[in-house]
Parts: structure tokens; C-alpha cells; sequence
């Protein structure tokens, strides 16, 4: 009897464990282009980078390094460019900050208010994306000349301190703020168009007029999308060196992405140095994403 | 503004219209609903019945018409201004919040000190407060809709507004939170109203029931009184189901109209019938009509038949019989005698009923729901009807 069940059963067998163990390699396989190219192309150059970074240079022969394990390196180039670096935390923080002031209600608006205007507003956010980034922040240099309507309305109505946009960290952060945009924008609404307008009303019925309705309902429920957007202009705003080269000044604008630039391509036997200063920003913003996805971050990020 | 909020009395909605463009999805609508009742509207799907609860929370707001709290006018007040909560009939859950802050919700908000208390007490009630931690995305949709019920009663307003607030759940629990609803209703001193599919939910909770159609209250009344004598040929197959034929009133007899139906003379008692001459449709609740082989002497109106089938549900049988005219007629026989009548698919019968028990509505524009409309006798189904 037993030999007869054994029998019967033994040629299903073998699918069992082959199902099984494809279905438990499949994730692995559908990871490993991912993974290959992340390899290739991220973490061999970072620790390329890294090696760089720590190289020191041959005495007399600028230009020239050997292989060395030099932290002063990454005491050199923060000590020497501390402004840099909180220049450029402040900007991308102020960016981030306007850029979120501005994306909230427009956001809002698309999902909420927009109607059938609603892809209309969402093909204006795209389609800047269809032009140069660097010929679009030329465009801001003019946008915010002297001669231009900006500055001259200010400073009709004296309210430009120094005379001047472009050259000040006015229009640093103005353009910082203009080319992230979209990054905030986007997730924000992403999140708040899943918000079901049935939740809102339950708010309402609740005994929460619009204003709570916001502060308890709304806004909590796009916080996984304020959070990504903040955190999709922050970072590229830290390390961005464009906006500063173009609208700032060549003094008291520069970023560190600015710094890295010239270390690598302008000053001879900056390499070390350029290597420490972009691992030293690295470290500052991962620490600085981590508190913050800490604090603001919830279990809904998904 | 917190005039709104102290409203209190019975509920009016005064020829309240709401058009969308120009469909008309309330259509002058009046009734007043007593402080403290129970109060269930029924109808066909898309007739209505969300459109009116959601100007009574102040949701939407009417085309025309006002709404009143006893003498409190709340027409053109917010949502969160009026004594009103609602049972979404999506739920609607705050999927960032736990169950217990949930329901602690309106009760916060109104200031209460004690809400996660009363948002305990509340979940008690709906037997759940071992969920009380969880998000509303991990709870089955019977949980969450018993949720959605905690939430809107937690706050005790003057009117509660439940739109098919048990539909999610096994008939067990249906009948458990029933009991639940029309005690708190009773306790409290509520007014609670009650959308629902089941008539048979509608009957049994409510004090009184509307029939709602394509934006219009049909009749409104007592449970029994509505099932006993209904108004128009709509409700007489909505509300349980109804041996329904065309006639034609050609006299009367003492307190009774005379009228052919399909070749048949049948007697309308006077006062149970809402026209008086010309076409009417008669009617006869299926129940009420007896089965014999014989024709049977000296038991008021009778009609000769053909059965078409017989089903037996153990406290009753049920004959689908053809008559003179072509068209089905349902009987239900109580199965009372130790031998039952035997009767077999193509079987002459005779049917008679008293006709005390014969009502006549309008024939004109009589619209008869889901079933199909024979030419002059015709058989309803009963539309999402629960089994007891
Ligand atoms: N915002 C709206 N715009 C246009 N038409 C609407 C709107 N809301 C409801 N309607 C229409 O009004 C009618 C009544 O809708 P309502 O939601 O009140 O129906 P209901 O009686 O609750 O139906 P159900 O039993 O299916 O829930 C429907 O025909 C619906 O299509
Ligand atoms: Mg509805």
C-alpha cells in the first residue's frame, strides 16, 4: 500500500523543489544587470575616488601623486573651504525650502482644484526638461540682469540692497530653486493625487474645517512625497556647481561643486584634494538625509 | 458658528432639488424625520439615496430646497459646522492614522479630553479593540467598515447618517451590529438614517421607510403599512414582491371596486385603492393567495391557473402558476396539513384569495423594477433580496 502511494507520488516530486528553487533565485537573477552595472560604473569609480583621495603628491612635481593613506588631505580641504561647503548647504537648503513653498500649493492645485486644466499644468512643469539645463539658466542670467525687469523693479522700488541680482547668492538660489522645481513638485503630487477626496469630506464631517482638515488629513498623507521631493532637490542642489558658475559671482558665490570643478580641471595636483572634497560632501548629505528621514520619515515612504 | 452645531429636532428637508448639469439626481424632495427615529431609505441603485445624505451632512450643497435641524436652518452651512455624521459608504478611513486614532478623530477635534476613551468605548462596540494599533489598510473590509461605523457613532450627533453601513458583513455579524445600531439608536435617543439594500434590514430596524425612485420619494411609511398597501406598482415589487395585473375598473360592489383583469372580474377594497376609475393595477401579495384543485366556494376572488413549477423550501412552498392571460403568477402555500396539496408542472389549479387583501395602484407610467413588464399580469422579482 505504502509502495503503491510512493510510487504514484514520486514523479510529482521533483517539481517541488525546482519550482522552489527558481522561485527563490528569480529576484537575484532579475537583480543582477542592476547590480552589474551599479558595480561597474558606481562602486569601482567610487573607490577609485576614494583611493584618489587619499594620494599624496611627489615634493616638487605638482601634478604628480603616489599612493598613500593621507588623511590631511581631508583635513586640508575642509579647513580651506568650510565657507564653501556651508554655502553650499545653505543654498541647496534655501532652494529646497522656496522650491517646496512654491510646489506645495501648485501641487495641490493639479490634484484638487485643476480639473481639466490639469494636464495642461502638467506638461508646463515637463516640458522645460525638453531644453538645456545650462541654456535655461542662462536664460535666468537675463531674466535677472541689471537691465532686466526683475532688478529694475526692485530697484525702482529699493528694494535690491546692493543694485544687484546675478553676482549675488539672489540668484544662485533663484536658479537653484527654478531647476529643482519640478523634482518637488512631481512626487508631491504623485502623493497627494492618491489622496481619495472621500477622506477629505470624512475629515470635514468630522468637525475639522479646511484648515484642519489640511494640517491632519492632507498634509500628513503627502509626507512621503514631501519627503522625497525635498530630498530629490536637495541633494543634486548640494553638489550642483552650474547655477553658481553661471549667475554667481567668482567670490563670495562659489559652491563646493565649484571647488571639486577647478581642483579637478584648473589647479594643477588638485586631484587629492577634489577626491576628498566630493567624499567629504558625500558624508555631510548621507548624515544629514539620515537625520532627516529619522524624523520626518515615515513607514509610508513607499 | 456654533449655532449649527446645537442644532436640535427633527430633521426637515424642505423640496430639495440637486442637479448635476442636468440630471436630476434628488428631485424635490420632502420629509421630515422625527427626533430620535430610526429612519431607512430604500431604492434601486443610483436613485438617490448618497446624494441625499451627503446634502444632509453639507457635503453637497442643494440646487434649491432647504435643510433644517428643528428650527435651525443648516442650508448653505460647512460639513464640519453641523451636528451630522456620516458612515461613508466607501469607508472613507484615514489610511495615515490607526484604527483608534480613527475613531478619536471627531472627538478631538471637538476638544474632547478623554477621546482615545470614548475611541476605545466606540470599538468595543463594534467588537474590535484588539485592532485598535493598526492601519486601516490591514484590517479586512467588514473591519473597516465596522470602523466607519465607530467613527461617525463615537461622536453622538443629532442626526447619523449610515450609507449601507453593513453591507460588507456576514449575515452573523449583520444581525449582531443591527441589534448593536437600534440599541445605541434607542438608548441615545439618535436619529439615525439608514441606507440600505436589505428590506429586510430596512424593515425590521426602522420606525419608518422611504422608497426611493430616479430622485423621488415613491411612498413612505411603516414597515408593515408599506408592505400591506402599497402606492404604486414600484414599491409593490421593490418592497417584498406582488401578483401584479392591468385592469380595468367596470363597476362596484358595497365597499368594493369590480375590475377585468385579463379576462377575470377581481374586487379592490374602495379604500385600498389609489384610482377609482378607468385602468388600475391590481395587486395581491403572493402570500395572501391560496392553491386548490377545485374550484372553491364562497372565498371571495378566484382565478383559474396552470402551474408551472413547483419549488419546496421546507416552511413553504412556492407554485409558479400561468393564468388566463399568459402571465406568471407566484403563490406561497405555508406547508400546514400533514399531506401537503401534490401538484405537478401542467396541473389545473384554482387560486383565491380574500380580496381584502387586493390593492390598486396607478397603471399609468407604472414602472415595475428588475422584472420583465408583461403585457397585463406580471410577477417582480425581488431586487437583492436577503435570504432570512
Ligand atoms: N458628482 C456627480 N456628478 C454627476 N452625477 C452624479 C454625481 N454624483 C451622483 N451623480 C448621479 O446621481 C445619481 C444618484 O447618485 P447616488 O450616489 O445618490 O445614488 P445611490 O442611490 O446612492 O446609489 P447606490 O445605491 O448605487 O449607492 C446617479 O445617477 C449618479 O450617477
Ligand atoms: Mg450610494
Amino acid at each position: 500500500m505504502s509502495a503503491v502511494a510512493h510510487g504514484a507520488g514520486a514523479p510529482a516530486a521533483p517539481a517541488g523543489p525546482d519550482t522552489a528553487t527558481r522561485g527563490k533565485f528569480l529576484p537575484y537573477l532579475l537583480l543582477l544587470p542592476g547590480a552589474l552595472w551599479l558595480l561597474i560604473f558606481f562602486v569601482v569609480p567610487l573607490a577609485q575616488l576614494f583611493t584618489v583621495s587619499l594620494q599624496s603628491q611627489f615634493p616638487g612635481y605638482p601634478g604628480y601623486y603616489y599612493r598613500d593613506v593621507n588623511f590631511r588631505n581631508y583635513l586640508d580641504a575642509f579647513t580651506e573651504f568650510a565657507p564653501h561647503f556651508g554655502r553650499s548647504l545653505l543654498f541647496a537648503g534655501l532652494a529646497t525650502f522656496f522650491a517646496f513653498a512654491l510646489s506645495y500649493p501648485l501641487a495641490y492645485a493639479m490634484a484638487f482644484k485643476a480639473g481639466r486644466w490639469r494636464s495642461l499644468m502638467m506638461i508646463c512643469i515637463i516640458a522645460p526638461f525638453f531644453t538645456s539645463f545650462i541654456l535655461r539658466t542662462i536664460a535666468w542670467r537675463q531674466i535677472l540682469a541689471d537691465e532686466g525687469p526683475v532688478a529694475k523693479v526692485l530697484n525702482t522700488l529699493h528694494l535690491l540692497p546692493g543694485g544687484h541680482i546675478t553676482e549675488t547668492w539672489m540668484a544662485v538660489v533663484a536658479g537653484l530653486t527654478y531647476n529643482f522645481l519640478p523634482f518637488m513638485v512631481l512626487p508631491i503630487y504623485a502623493s497627494l493625487e492618491r489622496v481619495d477626496p472621500r477622506v477629505l469630506e470624512a475629515g470635514g464631517d468630522l468637525y475639522a474645517n479646511g484648515f484642519t482638515t489640511f494640517r491632519t488629513v492632507t498634509l500628513p498623507m503627502s509626507m512621503p512625497g514631501v519627503l522625497a521631493g525635498t530630498l530629490l532637490t536637495f541633494i543634486p542642489a548640494a553638489g550642483d556647481y552650474v547655477n553658481a558658475e553661471l549667475l554667481g559671482s567668482d567670490r563670495s558665490t562659489k559652491m563646493v561643486g565649484n571647488v571639486i570643478e577647478s581642483q579637478f580641471f584648473k589647479v594643477p595636483g588638485g586631484y587629492p584634494t577634489a577626491a576628498a572634497l566630493s567624499f567629504t560632501l558625500m558624508a555631510l548629505i548621507l548624515a544629514l538625509v539620515f537625520v532627516y528621514v529619522r524624523r520626518f520619515g515615515t513607514d509610508e515612504l513607499v | 458658528m456654533a449655532g449649527f452645531r446645537e442644532a436640535q429636532g427633527d430633521l426637515r428637508i424642505e423640496s430639495v432639488t440637486k442637479a448635476f448639469a442636468d440630471f436630476k439626481a434628488v428631485d424635490d424632495l420632502t420629509l421630515t424625520v422625527p427626533r430620535g427615529s430610526f429612519f431607512a431609505l430604500l431604492g434601486p441603485s443610483g436613485c438617490g439615496k448618497t446624494t441625499t445624505l451627503r446634502m444632509v451632512a453639507g457635503l453637497e450643497q442643494p440646487t434649491s430646497g432647504r435643510i433644517f435641524i428643528g428650527n435651525t436652518d443648516l442650508t448653505g452651512s460647512r460639513p464640519y459646522e453641523r451636528p451630522v455624521n456620516t458612515v461613508f459608504q466607501s469607508y472613507a478611513l484615514f489610511p495615515h492614522l490607526t484604527i483608534r486614532d480613527n475613531v478619536a478623530f471627531g472627538p478631538k477635534r471637538r476638544g474632547a479630553k478623554d477621546a482615545a476613551r470614548l475611541a476605545d468605548e466606540a470599538l468595543e462596540l463594534v467588537q474590535l479593540p484588539h485592532l485598535a494599533g493598526r492601519k486601516p489598510t490591514q484590517l479586512s473590509g467588514g473591519q473597516q467598515q465596522r470602523v466607519a461605523v465607530a467613527r461617525a457613532l463615537v461622536n453622538r450627533p443629532e442626526v447619523l447618517l449610515l450609507d449601507e453601513p453593513l453591507g460588507a458583513l456576514d449575515l452573523k455579524l449583520r444581525r449582531q451590529m443591527q441589534v448593536e445600531l437600534k440599541r445605541i439608536q434607542t438608548e441615545v435617543g439618535l436619529t439615525f438614517i439608514h441606507v440600505t439594500h436589505d428590506q429586510e434590514e430596512a424593515m425590521t430596524m426602522a420606525d419608518t421607510v422611504a422608497v426611493m425612485n430616479h430622485g423621488r420619494i415613491e411612498q413612505m411609511g411603516a414597515p408593515a403599512r408599506l408592505y400591506d398597501l402599497p402606492a404604486t406598482a414600484f414599491v409593490a415589487n421593490f418592497v417584498g414582491q406582488s401578483n401584479l395585473g392591468v385592469g380595468t375598473i367596470s363597476g362596484t360592489d358595497g365597499d368594493f371596486l369590480v375590475a377585468e383583469v385579463g379576462g377575470s372580474k377581481v374586487k379592490i377594497p374602495k379604500a385600498r385603492s389609489q384610482v377609482q376609475q378607468g385602468h388600475v393595477m391590481f395587486g395581491v401579495r403572493p402570500e395572501k393567495v391560496r392553491i386548490h384543485r377545485d374550484r372553491p366556494t364562497g372565498v371571495g376572488s378566484d382565478m383559474q391557473a396552470t402551474v408551472r413549477d413547483v419549488s419546496f423550501t421546507g416552511v413553504a412552498t412556492q407554485y409558479l402558476v400561468t393564468v388566463a392571460s399568459g402571465a406568471t403568477w407566484s403563490v406561497y402555500e405555508q406547508n400546514l396539513d400533514v399531506e401537503p396539496i401534490d401538484l405537478h408542472p401542467g396541473d389545473q389549479v384554482w387560486m383565491s384569495w380574500d380580496p381584502g387583501h387586493a390593492f390598486g395602484v396607478p397603471s399609468d407610467g407604472a414602472e415595475v423594477p428588475d422584472g420583465p413588464v408583461l403585457a397585463d399580469v406580471s410577477i417582480g422579482d425581488v431586487p437583492l433580496q436577503d435570504a432570512p
